[in-house]
């Protein structure tokens, strides 16, 4: 996890959400916060108190989270998910995977591209990409680690 | 000094299609009569809130109080997602411990839409629970799917362990007037119902319906006095929240808690409610003689009956395959039927919980009686961190 500096060299790509996640010349990451005080990291980036009621502390500062991780878990979704969800037509299941990041100790969701529910495995190490939603903006995913 | 639940009553389970209302008021009614209460006796009522249903159904306690007519009760609505009814008993009781009221109502009940519940209107960026659908398409199923995918990989669960949950759950339910599904199936057609959520199929996943249930709650000695036996005392009712770092991906969350400064507490969320209700009781699981556990899915009944320590991490399936959780086993869970047989209304589904066993513990469950119980347990979760654990003992 390296101090943040935001870099995205690809200026025509809207994301569907901001500040969770960057294009960076080296790959795609996730951005969190991390507590001055105790370390600890969060995902999605939280501003104020830490988690850790403990803790108390006041300064998180965003963080890129580690690239790989492994399957905690996974599913998809057979029938098109509902609204605000846009579905593709015609309808490919969604592959969903609950990713276990490298060192983090954090699980974070996301969708999975290019692999089905019958190629994934809990224990899977998977990497972060980006890919479009049906309407077009990019979200974060999860793809095979090369 | 305890509080006993002094009567119990329910709008049967399906998709009626009528006004919430309807449901919670013929509930109360049942409720009221079962307890030998007239209406303008009770001091204080408390509503369960549904959110799907517009301002009648965020002022619940308020809605119900005038459709039975103002009678210049005490009121207050709650909701706390799929744990809106405990909590709503939790404030009755908390009331009557106190020595402020003696006598309570609480009603939930619900009217749903067809399929996957979704976000609640509108386009709000800031509210997790609208983003999972928006970014991910993540249902309620979906972290079903995940939980249910865990267990087969950390504990060896198959499809066909998970059908056999809901093979048990429908043969309860079909011995029960108030359940929405009342047909006994076999594991086939369960292993042959369309995939949802891999692993999960359509009959693994429960239903949202219509229904309502409501309580009649009051003191000991109120109980005493109009001679209520067998008295079923209400002894635990946990609602405690998870302790940092929560390891456990929760709906409607995108991630866990961090665990890399802090290691996770001794006890994961749904352990950590169970057990709270254990302590306020003074009981254990080993004295549980019933359990009604919040199967949202089958595999997460088998999730909680471990969370709920009626056995060891791992064996759940075990002791479902023994027949041990059925109706006539050593511990039945989910002898209504469970969510399996009735689906989710979520404000009523914690009362109802609370009428199964009551209705257990005073021996009225006819067909579906459970020998002899002493202490009942029922356990339930719901989005952003609420759940329940009430535990009634007679």
């Amino acid at each position: 996890m390296q101090p943040s500096k935001r870099l995205c060299d690809t200026p025509a790509m809207t994301f569907a959400i901001d500040g969770w996640f960057a294009i960076d010349h080296d790959g795609v990451r996730l951005l969190g916060t991390r507590c001055a005080d105790c370390g600890t990291v969060c995902f999605p980036p939280r501003h104020g108190l830490c988690p850790d009621p403990r803790c108390g502390g006041t300064e998180l500062h965003e963080v890129r989270l580690p690239r790989r991780g492994r399957v905690w878990s996974y599913t998809n979704a057979c029938y098109p998910p509902p609204a605000p969800y846009v579905a593709a037509e015609p309808y490919e299941p969604v592959t969903l995977a609950a990713v276990e990041l490298d060192e983090a100790g954090i699980v974070v969701l996301g969708q999975v591209t290019g692999l089905t529910v019958a190629e994934l495995e809990v224990g899977m190490e998977l990497e972060l990409t980006s890919g479009p939603l049906a309407d077009g903006p990019q979200v974060w995913m999860w793809r095979r680690a090369s | 000094m305890s509080v006993v639940v002094l009567g119990t009553g329910m709008h049967p389970w399906g998709k009626w299609g009528r006004p919430f209302v309807e449901y919670g008021v013929a509930a109360a009614r049942a409720a009221l009569d079962d307890a030998g209460v007239a209406w303008t006796d009770v001091d204080f009522l408390v509503g369960a809130d549904t959110i799907r249903n517009g301002y009648p159904g965020f002022v619940a306690g308020a809605t119900y109080a005038q459709a039975l007519g103002w009678s210049g009760a005490r009121i207050a609505s709650c909701y706390a997602a799929c744990a809106s009814g405990a909590q709503a008993v939790d404030i009755a009781r908390t009331r009557i411990l106190a020595g402020l009221c003696e006598v309570a109502l609480v009603v939930g009940a619900d009217s749903t839409p067809k399929g996957f519940f979704t976000p609640v209107g509108g386009d709000r960026p800031d509210d997790p629970d609208w983003l999972r659908f928006r970014l991910l398409g993540a249902t309620n199923p979906a972290y079903f799917g995940l939980y249910a995918r865990r267990r087969m990989a950390v504990h060896g669960s198959t499809h066909a362990d998970f059908a056999a949950v809901k093979v048990k759950n429908a043969r309860a339910g079909s011995l029960n007037p108030m359940a929405r599904y009342r047909r006994p199936v076999t594991v086939e057609e369960v292993l042959a119902s369309p995939m949802v959520a891999d692993p999960l199929r359509l009959m693994d996943i429960c239903a949202t319906s219509d229904g309502g249930a409501a309580v009649v709650l009051a003191s000991e000695e109120y109980a005493r006095r109009r001679g209520t036996t067998p008295l079923v005392r209400l002894a635990a009712v946990a609602t405690v929240t998870p302790s940092f770092p929560s390891a456990v991906l929760e709906l409607p969350n995108f991630a866990t808690d961090s665990w890399a400064a802090v290691p996770p507490p001794e006890r994961p969320f749904r352990a950590a409610i169970a057990h709270a209700a254990y302590e306020e009781a003074g009981v254990g699981p080993e004295d549980v003689s019933l359990a009604e556990v919040y199967d949202l899915s089958t595999a997460l009944e088998l999730d909680w009956m471990e969370d709920a320590g009626l056995c060891p991490p791992g064996e759940a399936d075990k002791l479902l395959r023994g027949g041990e959780t059925a109706i006539g086993g050593r511990v039945p869970v989910n002898p209504s039927g469970g969510l399996a047989s009735f689906g989710e209304a979520v404000p009523a589904q914690a009362i109802a919980q609370l009428c199964e066993l009551t209705t257990q513990l005073r021996d009225r469950a006819g067909p579906r009686q459970v020998r002899r119980p002493r202490v009942g347990l029922a356990v339930n979760q719901g989005l952003f961190g609420h759940g329940s654990a009430l535990i009634a003992t007679r």
